[in-house]
Order: structure tokens, then sequence, then C-alpha cells
């Protein structure tokens, strides 16, 4: 590769605005992924002897046919857009965030504690405190790869794959010990849960019964800020160089390593705000089990999204409307959970190689638009 | 003509009467891990097969389930959205789902939520609560293992040693201390549910060090049944879930949880018209714990004996086991 | 303590480490095969759990395990095209491809197995094979040569996959087709080819891996036999520095740490449970932080070849 010159990585990091007809493509083309995955589920569906439009007419319907599910369907968004909202900007340096699981848990580790610590506190004192607790963990642990990265060239998918192992035993050890619910001791249970958080530290509901609380706000304006961090500040800018053209970068001043690492913690951060929001925004106690797996479909909905916080916002609920919908139609036509899966994996599959009709269409605007600029 | 218009009206009303019997009760069931798992979910599945076939099959009790839901939002989706659909009786499988039930159990009054395993009805009237007194057949189960053991060690594998595992293992070790304090008891914790390779690591090497006799609750211990069984001479000890099939050769007993009895009786409560309020405990004196021996092992019969002498202190209360 | 460096407790921490060593080294060293082309497969344990459910099955219906090792392979070797249409030919983004392989191997095993086998079941699985002479050997001939014949197989794969990637033409262009496509294709060398084959090489062996956990290891199938096996493969590639030997390396590392954290727990050290379980991850990191690791990846690592790009 030749040696880039910073003038063609300035321009071409400046196009960060919105290119209208690009964004109809790459919204459709996630759908028609979606489509041709739902084809190939309605061949299991079949051998299970099941029809496949009643169960995917019972999908739809779950996520968004009526008003808990949908928000249900936003409810299971929230988490999905803070993950990949990080997992954009660690993915713009180039960075492979692999550790969403851990972050997610030890962000919820210290949202479920801090309430449970300082119950005293009222309520507006409590909810940042807790969500600041939650995002510093989380940007620990997203942290100490960043720092082995950028230090030792520790490669971060190993030290996150590591990171999320630890974590989950971290969990075990805090729920049989310091964080276990002491009525559960006292009656002999000794389930592997908290004491219930105080309430004052419970997320609003904005529309009883359902579960959506104003978690979902708070992980929509973090989208936007990151895009405003990534496109409109110099330190988003770095990071964006750093991610497209290390070598570059490096000529140009830039301290490729920091950049890493400061991009590892805050997708750690953001993950790990992801986990308090899950603890005092739904669950509201801390047990194991609550990552559900976002760690890593924050990452197929970040892609999905096109690695752009705003592109992220209608994928996250794309694809939390699958997850919600999935599992309504597992109850109606009474299907194995695991068929949900699989058909999950397989849409996954589908929507990350229909990407590259995007990325064809974009090369020929490119071509056409150079030899147009010639001419 | 008359009477033909008579014949045709007691049809009709033996119709409807029979409609009436006939409309059959709907019951779902969410649990938290595969209705595969020889432990947990199975045992409550598997009750709910058979109270239906008992009661005459899908015309007489029609079952859905859902499993695998070890995240709490699902579930409580799952759940909102069986009691929402008209079911007559909502099963939820796993301690985890206490809040869920109580926030919808609240919002569907005519709905049965039955939940566990714990005591906590949140004060309900149409809430059931259901636990299992895991410390009793421990406390068989190590009874068991202290008389037989020949190597006086004796191995304990689990994922955490947290809810019905830790009771089940409390009371095994309890049950071992009551029958032989000579005996060294060893314990591994693999920190994972479904690790079932570090799992029968972890029982090769209680064998290793010399254990004869192993026992371990959750759905990973069948690693540990399955490296018992490899070695040959092992003696295992279950729980949750009769698991004499998977090694018939070497499993002397399983605490096994029925769920049959309990089931039926607030099928048959709720026919009645009491919708929920009271609480259930399996336990050795009700039925609902059972000592399954296995037919196939040569149990020696003064042991079996001394179990079944154990087994009725336990029951009666002249030997407290605690949780 | 004072026990725990009795001869007895090392050489059973030596036995647990070859057995559990085993299902890594095969995803390891498949995964080299895969990275080394340029391609990260992170669907390694989505691959392991469906082979190790066909491996199951059909031993269990056949009674043949060599006819489950083959049903591992083959149900390997088609997650392996399918990885491989939509990561070469349709060039997606590697780590969401490999999620999405993940969840649909998790998901199809635990739906095949429900549906067809229906509660967990134990066969008889590979038996140990004493090699005459060498099992005789004190102390170490018991712990090395009296293992089964998928435990041999994949302790002999590290020489043999060394040999195919340093010394064959084969190799060699494995290797250029994950350091410089551009070039490579320019000489001649079909790229996406070589990256087809070398992911289904990698998703075989992966299959193998399954295979050795479910008729080797513990002779059973469950929902999530592997528990995120294939995941701490695929970091191993990292640790091992994309050589056979290193991944050696790192999966005895990785599995002495858990024999050892066992035998810590059944001789009653007193230590937390859940720090002994977390000892071996946390070792992984810290062995690499020390040991200076300077090996450079694969320049065309995650990127996918177009003509005329770059």
């Amino acid at each position: 590769m030749p040696p880039e010159t910073a003038s063609p990585l300035d321009r071409k990091l400046e196009r960060g605005g919105f290119d209208w007809s690009k964004v109809v493509l790459n919204g459709l083309l996630p759908l028609a992924g979606v489509v041709v995955a739902l084809l190939v589920g309605a061949v299991f569906l079949l051998l299970l002897k099941v029809n496949p439009l009643t169960a995917y007419g019972a999908l739809v319907n779950g996520a968004i046919g009526t008003k808990y599910g949908f928000m249900m369907t936003l409810v299971k968004a929230t988490p999905l857009l803070l993950v990949g909202a990080g997992i954009c900007i660690a993915f713009r340096a180039n960075v492979i965030n692999i550790g969403g699981e851990g972050q997610i848990i030890a962000g919820a580790i210290a949202g479920a504690w801090i309430p449970l610590a300082f119950s005293s506190l009222p309520g507006w004192a409590l909810v940042p405190f807790s969500c600041l607790g939650g995002f510093a963990a989380g940007a620990l642990w997203g942290f100490i790869p960043g720092i082995l990265k950028a230090r030792l060239r520790v490669n971060e998918i190993l030290s996150t794959i590591m990171m999320n192992a630890i974590a989950v035993q971290l969990l075990n050890i805090v729920l049989q010990g310091v964080l276990m619910d002491p009525e559960g001791v006292a009656r002999g249970t000794f389930l592997a849960q908290t004491a219930q958080l105080p309430p004052q530290s419970w997320l609003i509901r904005l529309s009883p019964p359902t579960l959506l609380h104003t978690g979902a706000l708070i992980a929509l304006a973090m989208a936007v800020l990151v895009y405003i961090f990534l496109w409109r500040t110099t330190i988003g800018y770095n990071i964006r160089a750093v991610g497209l053209n290390p070598d570059a970068s490096r000529y140009s001043g830039i301290r490729v390593p920091f950049y890493e690492a400061l991009s590892l913690t805050l997708a750690g951060g953001l993950a790990g705000l992801a986990g308090v929001i899950e603890v005092i925004g739904v669950q509201h106690r801390l047990m194991p089990g609550l990552t559900s797996g976002y760690g890593f479909t924050g990452i197929v909905a970040a892609l999905l999204g096109g690695l752009h916080p705003l592109g992220l916002i209608p994928a996250s609920v794309l694809f939390g409307g699958l997850l919600v919908g999935a599992d309504r139609m597992q109850r109606a036509v009474q299907v194995p959970s695991a068929l949900v899966t699989a058909i999950l994996g397989l849409i996954v599959l589908f929507v990350s190689g229909a990407a590259i009709w995007s990325r064809r269409w974009a090369a020929k605007r490119r071509i056409s638009a150079a030899r147009g600029g010639q001419s | 003509m008359k009477s033909r218009r008579l014949t045709a009206i007691a049809l009709i009303a033996v119709l409807f009467a029979a409609a009436a019997v006939a409309a059959p009760i709907r019951i779902a069931v969410i649990m938290p891990s595969a209705t595969t798992d020889l432990a947990f979910s199975q045992s409550m599945y598997s009750a709910l097969l058979s109270v239906q076939k008992d009661m005459g099959g899908e015309s007489a009790l029609v079952l859905k389930h859902t499993d695998n839901m070890f995240n709490v939002p699902d579930a409580a989706a799952a759940i909102r959205d069986y009691a929402s659909q008209g079911f007559d009786v909502v099963i939820a499988h796993g301690s985890q789902y206490g809040s869920s039930v109580q926030e919808v159990a609240k919002d569907f009054p005519k709905v049965t939520f039955a939940w566990g395993t714990d005591v906590n009805t949140f004060g309900l009237s149409n809430v059931y609560a259901y636990t299992a007194a895991a410390e009793q057949g421990g406390f068989v189960n190590g009874f068991l293992a202290a008389k037989l053991t020949k190597s006086k060690k004796v191995g304990v594998t689990g994922p955490v040693k947290v809810g019905d595992a830790k009771t089940y293992v409390d009371g095994f070790l309890q049950g071992i201390q009551y029958a032989d304090k000579s005996i060294t008891v060893s314990e591994t914790w693999t920190g994972s549910f479904s690790d079932v390779a570090l799992m029968s690591a972890a029982a090769k090497t209680h064998i290793a060090n010399g254990a004869d006799s192993l026992t371990g609750s959750s759905q990973s211990v069948v690693g540990s049944i399955g490296a018992a069984k490899d070695k040959g001479g092992i003696l295992w000890f279950g729980t949750q879930f009769e698991q004499t099939s998977l090694a018939p050769a070497l499993v002397v007993a399983s605490q096994v949880y029925d769920w049959t009895a309990m089931l039926k009786e607030i099928i048959a409560k709720r026919k009645a018209g009491s919708l929920g309020g009271s609480t259930y405990v399996l336990t050795l004196a009700n039925g609902g714990l059972k000592i399954a021996y296995n037919p196939g092992y040569a149990l020696p019969a003064a042991i079996k004996t001394a179990a079944d002498a154990t087994i009725k202190s336990i029951a009666n209360g002249s030997i407290k086991v605690q949780p | 303590m004072k026990n725990i460096f009795s001869l007895n407790v090392i050489s059973g921490i030596l036995n647990t480490m070859i057995a559990l060593a085993t299902p890594y080294l095969y995803a390891a060293i498949g995964e080299v095969f895969a990275q080394t082309a340029g391609v990260v497969n992170l669907g390694v344990d989505g691959i392991m759990l469906l082979s190790a459910f066909a491996a199951f099955y059909v031993a269990l219906v056949t009674g043949n395990l060599w006819l489950g090792l083959l049903a591992a392979a083959v149900v390997g070797l088609l997650m392996g095209l399918l990885m491989s249409f939509v990561s070469v030919s349709l060039k997606a983004e590697q780590g969401v491809s490999g999620i999405g392989l993940y969840m649909l191997g998790l998901g199809l095993s635990s739906l095949l197995f429900k549906v067809m086998i229906g509660t967990v079941k134990t066969i008889e699985g590979f038996k140990p094979v004493e090699l005459p002479l060498l099992s005789a050997i004190p102390f170490l001939g018991p712990i090395l040569f009296r293992n089964n014949i998928l435990v041999y197989a994949a302790f002999l794969l590290v020489p043999i996959a060394w040999f195919v990637l340093e010394k064959t033409t084969f190799g060699l262009k494995v290797k250029s087709v994950g350091q410089n496509p551009a070039a490579a294709d320019s000489l001649g060398i079909n790229v996406d080819r070589i990256r087809y084959v070398s992911v289904c090489i990698g998703a075989v062996l992966a299959g193998l891996a399954g295979a050795s956990l479910s008729i080797s290891l513990t002779n059973l199938f469950q929902d999530n036999l592997t528990a995120g096996m294939g995941f701490i493969a695929v970091a191993l590639v990292y640790f091992g520095g994309w050589s056979p030997v290193g991944v050696l390396g790192g999966a005895l590392l990785f599995s002495v740490v858990n024999s050892f954290q066992l035998w810590m727990q059944v001789l009653g050290v007193n230590i937390p449970s859940g720090v002994a379980v977390m000892l071996p991850y946390l070792l992984t990191i810290v062995a690499l932080c020390v040991t200076v690791n300077r090996v450079r990846q694969p320049a065309a690592l995650n990127k996918p070849f177009e003509r005329g790009e770059s």
C-alpha cells in the first residue's frame, strides 16, 4: 500500500455527513438479508411441521403489532444501542472489542453496588451516581485490554475474550459473597442475586405496564453524543484517522496507541452503562444472565448501522424487534427456542454478506465521480 | 314430534355439559434452561407431561412451554404474554423470575401464577410459590455415600455454590457427618452451568485423588457422571432428576423432585375457585422429594434399611437438616 | 497444601492438562490456517457445537465412533463453506459473520438435540490406547502414552500443521494470501480459492475439536456443550502468534492452570472457587504480557480482498 499523504485522508475523514441515497440503500440491504435468512428459516419451520406464514406473522406481530411488544422492542434496543455506540468508536479506531459481555457485567456490578451501598441518597443523586459508576467500571474493563494493547501490543481479541470470562467469575464471586441478598441467606434459599435495589434508584417507567424506561432516552442521547464526538471533535477525528490509516496517522504526529486505548476504554464505558441501565431500569437487582449476549449482538447492531451512531438507532430497533418477535414466534407456534437462535444466526450471516452490494455500489459511484471530475 | 324435540334438547344439554367438562385447562411454563437438561427444568417439564397424561392428554390439559429463558426481561415478556392469552395457569420455573411474577400477577387477577423455587407469594391471592427442600435428599445421599465409600473420600462437583446447589450440598455434608465423621469431602466448583468438559475434568480430579463416591448438582454434572462411568468402580448420587439412565451401573440413588402432586393440587384448587396464596415445599415427608434407588445397583440390604430409616426420621422431624 | 507437589498430584495435573488441551489444539490450529490466510473466523464455537452434536448423534445411532468422527468433519466442512462463502465471496465483515455462524451453530445444535435425541444420553467414547514400550516409561509414560486416538492425533497435528505452513508451497500461498493478497493475486495465486481452502481446513479441525469433546472427553451431548471453548481457541491463536507451536504452548498453559486450580480445590487449598476458576484466563493474559510478543499479525487479517482495490 503506497503511503498516503495527509490530504486524501483528511478528505475521506470529513465525509461524515448524510448522503440520503446511501442511507436508503444501506437500510434496504440489511432488510434483504433478513428476508433471505427468514426464507432459509422457513425450511426449518416446514421441517418442524409449522406453517412459516403463521410463525413469521407472529414474529412481526410480536415485535411491532402490539403496544407491549413494540415497547419491549425498544427495551431490547436500549442495551444494543449503548453497546453498539461503543463498538462504533472502537471499530472506527480499528480496534475489535469482543469484550462487551464482560464490560456489561462490570458496569452492572458497580451499578447494583452503588444503590445498595448508598441507599439513603435521594433518587436524583443516586441515579446519576450509579450510571457514572457503571460507566467507570465498564471503562476500566475496556481500559485494561486497551492499555495492554498500547503498551505491550497484547492483541485485544485475546484480552477481551479473557476479560469476559474473568467478569463472569467476578459476578459469581460477588453474588455468592458480599452482594448476596441477605434475605436469601436468612431464608436459606441462597439465591445468586442481590437484594432488590432501593426504589428511588429505579429508572422511571415511561409507559406502564410495559417495561420501557428512561434508559432508552439515555441511550438515544449517548448515540447522538457519540456521533458528535466522532465527527465534530479533534479527538474523534484522530480516532477515525487512526482506524483508517495508522501509518499515515503516525507520520502526521497522532499518538496511535493512545487513541486505540482510549477507544477501547470508551467502548467499555458505554457497555458498562448498558449494564447499569439493565440493572436499574429493568431488573432492579443484579443476577446472572443479565448480558443476554448483548456484547455480541451489539457488534451486529453496530455493523448493521454502518458503524455510524445515527445509523445504529434504527439498526438496534430492528435487531431488538427481531429478538422480541422471535421469542413471540416461539410461544405462538411452540417451536423449540433454539430455533430462534439459529434463525437469528442466519440473519446475522446474511446481513453481513449483503453489505457487499453497498460497497460495490459505492465503488462504482466513486469511479464515475472521479471520471466526471477529470473531464 | 314432541319426543323428538325433547331428545334434541336433551342432546344439546348433554353436549353442553360435555363441553363444560371437556374444556381443557391451559397451562404455560417458562424455564431458565433446556427441557432436556436432566435437571431442574426437565424435572418440571416431565412432571407437567405426566400430569397431562394422567388427566387424559391434550383434550384435558393444553400445555405450552418456553425454555432457555435465562434472561429475566425476556421471561417477563413471556409470562405477560401467556397471561394475556388467557392461560389458566402460568408457571414461572425459576427463582430469578420473582419480581416479574409479582408485577404481572397484579395485572391478571384471574390467572393463577406459580413460581419457584422460593416461598414468597407477595401477599397476592393468585400466586402460588413452591420450593424443594433439597437439603433433605442431600442428607440421605450423603448418608448413603458415607456408608458405601471404601476410600473414605467423597467428591462434590457443582457450578456455583448458590441456591439449590448449595442447599443440596450442605445437606449432603450433614448426612456424611451424621453417618461417619472420619470421611473427607472435597468440593470443586467450576463457575459455569454449561461447562460439561470442566465438570468432567473436576470429577476425574476427585477420582485421581482417591475419591470413590461422587455427587453434584446442575445441568453440567452430567459431565461428572460421564467421567465416573469411564473410570468404573465409582459411585454416583444424583439430584433433581432421575439420573440412573446416564450410568446404570454406578448411580446408587437420585433425589428426584416430583412436582406432579403439587401440580395436580394447584389444578384442583383452581377448579374449586382458589387461585393462589399458598406455598408448597417439596419434602421427604409429603412425598414431593423421592429417593429413587437404582434397581440395577446391588445396594446391601442393611444399608438400604438404614437409609430408609433415615428418610423416615427426616420425614417425622427427628432428624433436622439445616438448609 | 504440602501435598500439592506430590508425584501423584503432578501426574494428575498433567493428565488432566492433556485431556483439556485436546479440543483447544484442534480448534486453535484450525484457526491458525484461517487467520494465516487473512480470515478471522469467530464462529469456531458454533462449528464445534454442531460437529459435536453430529459426532455424538451418528455414534449413538450407528454405534460406530469413526462414522461419528466423519460426520463431525463433514459438518465442519459445510460450516466452513458457509463461512467462506459469506466472508470470502461476499466479503462480509468477518467479526460479524463469525458471530452469525456461532449463533447458527449454537441454535441448530440445540434444536437438533432436542428434536432428534430429546434428553442427555451417554455413549462409550474412544478408549485409551496404550502405546507399547513408551507407556512403560516411568512417570511420563502413563501420562503421555495412555490416551485415546483423538488425543494423539491432536498433538501430532502440531508438527503436521507447522510443516504444511512452513515447508510446502501450499503453506507459502496461504501466507502470501494473508500478507499481501494483491501481490499474491498478481503472481497468479487464486486468493479466494486459497482462503476457501484455509477456512475449510480450519472448520474441519474445529469439527474434530467438537467431536473430541462429545465422543472422547465427555461422551455425551448437552446444550451449549462447548461453553465458549471456541472463543478461547481463537484467543489462543493470538497467544501463539499464528504458529502451531505457539498455539500448543498456549493450549498447554491454559489447560495446566485449569487442571491445577481443580486440584487446588480438591485438596482443599483455601482459595475461593471463583478466584480459582478465574486463574487460567488471568494467567493467559499475564503470560502474554511478560513474554515479549512482537509477532506481527498477518497484514491482511480481517480484510476482505477485492481485485483492483488497495
